[in-house]
């Protein structure tokens, strides 16, 4: 038997969105954070550039700005009830991390620093605007700490290193998880009346990705077993530069700092695509532009790859021709001590992992499959929606990467996913708490961890054909060579078959580690099951979607079509097959109109 | 290219004691120790045990010994080590199984340093961020940007010979919010490292520095924390 823990509220993940919600529903709930890493471990310590938020403090800037950018990053896909409550919330937000001891970067004047980045616009004048709130270039590793610490000073009640396995739904309300701890192998049931996913996003169905190992969708493909839906799981972002190879993060915030894409040619090739903002347009727009040059044949030595430049030299020299101004209306002139300043990191990353030094040389990047758009779709307070209808089912939310709100639409602008954990995680922690005031506890089916012991033994027990390794990267080749930047219709059908033979393949592996404590194996023969239920999740949405859209390109179908996919994709397994829905786009304040940077 | 891994083997449900077992592997200068570990365990012994996350030295999963020296797996590449591998534990903390050590007296320490930002004077009335000018934010800059992977601690020889000792990285976390202008706690916490199981315990050995993969300077950040303790102030 499992051991059974009684929670009013259970959250699932401790990044971000998770600290978040166990922070504010542990001020009036008894409440557990529960997580397969330490918490300090989570992948919202990886991003680098900034958190959005008008606050202003270098040059005029409004919510209504900041609202807009996101709808048009969207590409219209972003329900703007939903972008607009962030967009408003965003100033409080940042300003609550500083409150927290969230060491920001600092003005002159010795307000919060902010700089440029993709899509964020002074929406008068269409020139960049300084609104990404940063700590040099770690401000997630920062948000992380910050949201850690205070959970500590909060006395939040911490599960270290267990993983969730099971969603336990009773009468239609959610009752609790299934979880795993690592340390012995032991199941353990956790009781509660209210349940926050926050497990992040699912990167690692793809080959060159900028996501840890751990973003394997776990809460995702667990309530998409209970019938819950994903929404628009085809809008995946692949970001623009990723370390070639690797795929390890460059912040966009290299651009922001003045850094400028060159290709094999020595040319600077954003303005063709972008003549406005150049360099810092959209992910999306970007990714396409390089994979366009490599196409062309203008990637560096015919390889895949363009260069990163941010040398100063260059730096100033595109700056002087874009007209570019410091706050003060002086000429920018960026040097290589500030280079080390602003973006230390990314210094390191290039020094250790390439061999290069970006202050004197330029630095080899490719696309790398970055952010989950889609997800879970919940309400903005972060509450779980099962339908069309925006029906609710009780007791169940979730935050952050895994959810789908949907503030980001077809495509997020960069920094706005830190912000979207920090809202959204911070409103589902609230309405869960208040939930959990008043609902009563379901009680729970006599042996809730029997599914969950049933996975394990099947991977236990496996004819042991199969290999873990071989098909994750099976897997991973299929889905980024022909589910990735660009798609069409063949390769994409070829994919998804190609996904369903490996999920045939799949029930014959075999665990060889037959032990309680820390079996890594068995663990990562389940993360791979994850992984191959949202995979065929993910083609099956894309080839349906006959439009392009933000991070949906088809080469079959190159334009947007509003009259016929202004509208989000639902995705329910039913008995195993997958059967798809829509949900209508809730406009509020702008209409879709064409999409230029 | 051949590659020769010897890794410290240890199972607490078969093992009375660890042992080594040597791997041939194929690899490539630039792979990272942690793709070497991985093609191990994907492809020879699914048992071997790791912990491991965000593969480029932002997360802190995976500090281990690699040929007698604690880094980090995946930010240290075949090209600075050679293909002569020994991947060990670190040391100092208690072995769970293989390269997976016990964290919880680690983070115990991380906690009695009170790791989070003290100060009960009220917010700005214009409820804006508190100011702080860039000479002050940079006072302790350095030490945000510890992950927490306990390659310092578990290098020191202070912390081997007594593990009730808080360690360099506990006192690299009290030194962020001590030397931050905005935290009114500097006196609660120097109070706590002046205990005997606080900043006494460190011998300037270094090892700690030279272990860190974020190249925090942490014997000068020690140091300062002893001079505040010493003479009260935090310039």
């Amino acid at each position: 038997m499992a051991k059974v823990h009684q929670f009013d509220v259970v959250v699932v993940g401790a990044g971000g969105a998770g600290l978040m919600a166990g922070l504010y529903a542990s001020k009036t709930a008894k409440t557990a954070i529960i997580s397969k890493l330490y918490p300090t471990r989570s992948h919202t310590g990886a991003a680098q550039g900034g958190i959005s938020a008008a606050l202003g403090n270098y040059e005029e800037d409004k919510p209504e700005w900041h609202m807009y950018d996101t709808v048009k990053g969207s590409d219209y896909l972003g329900d703007q009830d939903a972008i607009e409550f962030m967009c408003n919330e965003a100033i409080n937000a940042v300003l609550e991390l500083e409150h927290m001891g969230l060491p920001f970067d600092r003005t002159p004047e010795g307000r919060i620093s902010q700089r440029p980045f993709g899509g964020h616009t002074n929406n008068e004048t269409g020139k960049p605007v300084r609104r990404a709130a940063h700590a040099a270039d770690r401000t997630g590793h920062m948000i992380l700490q910050t949201l850690y610490q205070q959970c500590i000073k909060n006395k939040v009640n911490f599960f270290d290193e267990y993983q969730v396995l099971d969603f336990i739904m009773v009468n239609g309300k959610a009752a609790g998880v299934v979880a795993v701890e690592l340390a012995t192998g032991e199941l353990h049931t956790i009781h509660a009346k209210s349940v926050i996913f926050a497990t992040g996003g699912h990167g690692r169905i793809f080959e060159v990705t900028s996501n840890a190992y751990a973003y394997t969708g776990d809460g995702a493909a667990i309530l998409l077993r209970h019938g819950i839906p994903l929404e628009d799981m085809e809008f995946f972002q692949f970001h623009p530069t990723g370390i070639y190879k690797l795929g390890i993060l460059i912040t966009e915030g290299v651009r922001g700092e003045g850094g400028v894409l060159i290709n094999g040619k020595g040319e600077r090739f954003m303005p063709k695509y972008a003549p406005g903002v150049k360099d810092l347009a959209s992910r999306d727009v970007v990714s396409r532009a390089i994979y366009t040059e490599i196409k062309e044949g203008r990637g560096v030595d015919g390889k895949n790859y363009v260069y990163l430049d941010i040398r100063p030299e260059t730096v100033n020299k595109y700056a002087a021709e874009d007209g570019r101004t410091n706050p003060d209306g002086s000429k920018y002139n960026l040097t290589a001590d500030q280079v080390l300043k602003k973006l230390p990191d990314i210094v390191d990353f290039c020094r250790v992992y390439l061999g290069v030094d970006p202050v004197t040389q330029m630095m080899p990047i490719q696309p790398t499959a970055h952010y989950t758009m889609g997800g879970i779709p919940t309400n903005k307070f972060g509450e779980v929606i099962i339908d069309d209808k925006n029906t609710v089912l009780p007791g169940l939310f979730a935050a952050g990467e895994c959810a789908c709100v949907s503030v980001h639409g077809g495509n997020r602008l960069g920094t706005n996913s830190l912000l979207d954990l920090v809202v959204f995680g911070k409103h589902a922690g609230l309405r869960a708490a208040e939930y959990a005031k008043t609902a009563e506890f379901e009680k729970l089916p006599g042996v809730a961890e029997a599914g969950s012991r049933l996975e394990f033994d099947a991977l236990r027990n496996g004819s042991g054909k199969e290999n873990v390794f071989d098909l994750s990267a099976e897997l991973k080749n299929v889905m980024f060579s022909d589910v990735g930047i660009y798609r069409n219709e063949k390769d994409m059908q070829g994919a998804i078959e190609k996904v369903r033979e490996l999920k045939h393949r799949y029930k014959n592996i075999k665990v060889g580690d037959t032990g309680k404590i820390f079996n890594t194996e068995l663990l990562n023969a389940w993360e791979l099951g994850n992984l191959l239920d949202i995979a065929e999740v993910v083609a099956v949405s894309a080839v349906n979607r006959k439009e392009s859209r933000g991070g949906h390109s088809r080469e079959d179908y190159p334009e947007r079509d509003d009259s016929n996919w202004l509208k989000h994709t639902l995705v329910w397994n039913r008995n195993g097959k997958l059967e798809i829905g829509y949900k209508p786009v809730v406009i509020t304040k702008h209409q879709p109109k064409a999409r230029i940077y | 290219m051949e590659i020769t891994v010897k890794i410290f083997r240890y199972n607490p449900e078969k093992d009375t004691r660890g042992s080594y077992v040597t791997y041939k592997v194929d690899a490539d200068e630039n792979d990272r120790i942690l793709d070497v570990l991985e093609v191990i365990k994907g492809k020879v012994d699914g048992t071997l045990a790791f912990r491991r996350s965000c593969a480029h030295g932002v997360c802190g999963s995976d500090a281990m010994r690699i040929n007698g020296r604690n880094m980090l797996a995946c930010k240290t590449l075949i090209r600075d080590v050679g293909t002569n591998i020994t991947v060990e534990p670190v040391l100092g903390l208690k072995i769970q199984k293989d390269l997976i050590v016990d964290m919880e007296p680690f983070f115990d320490n991380y906690r009695k340093m009170l790791p989070y930002l003290i100060n009960d004077s009220p917010l700005p009335a214009d409820g804006r961020e508190r100011l702080q000018s860039p000479e002050d934010r940079a006072r302790f800059d350095e030490s945000t940007k510890c992950i927490l992977c306990a390659a310092c601690t578990t290098s020191c020889p202070s912390y081997w010979a007594n593990g009730e000792y808080y360690g360099p990285a506990a006192i690299v976390t009290a030194h962020r919010f001590i030397f931050d202008s905005r935290d009114e706690g500097a006196a609660e916490r120097l109070h706590i490292l002046s205990e005997t199981d606080g900043t006494v315990r460190c011998h300037t050995a270094y090892n700690c520095t030279e272990a860190c993969p974020r190249e925090i300077q942490i014997t000068k950040a020690i140091g300062e924390v002893k001079m505040a303790m010493v003479t009260g102030k935090l310039d």
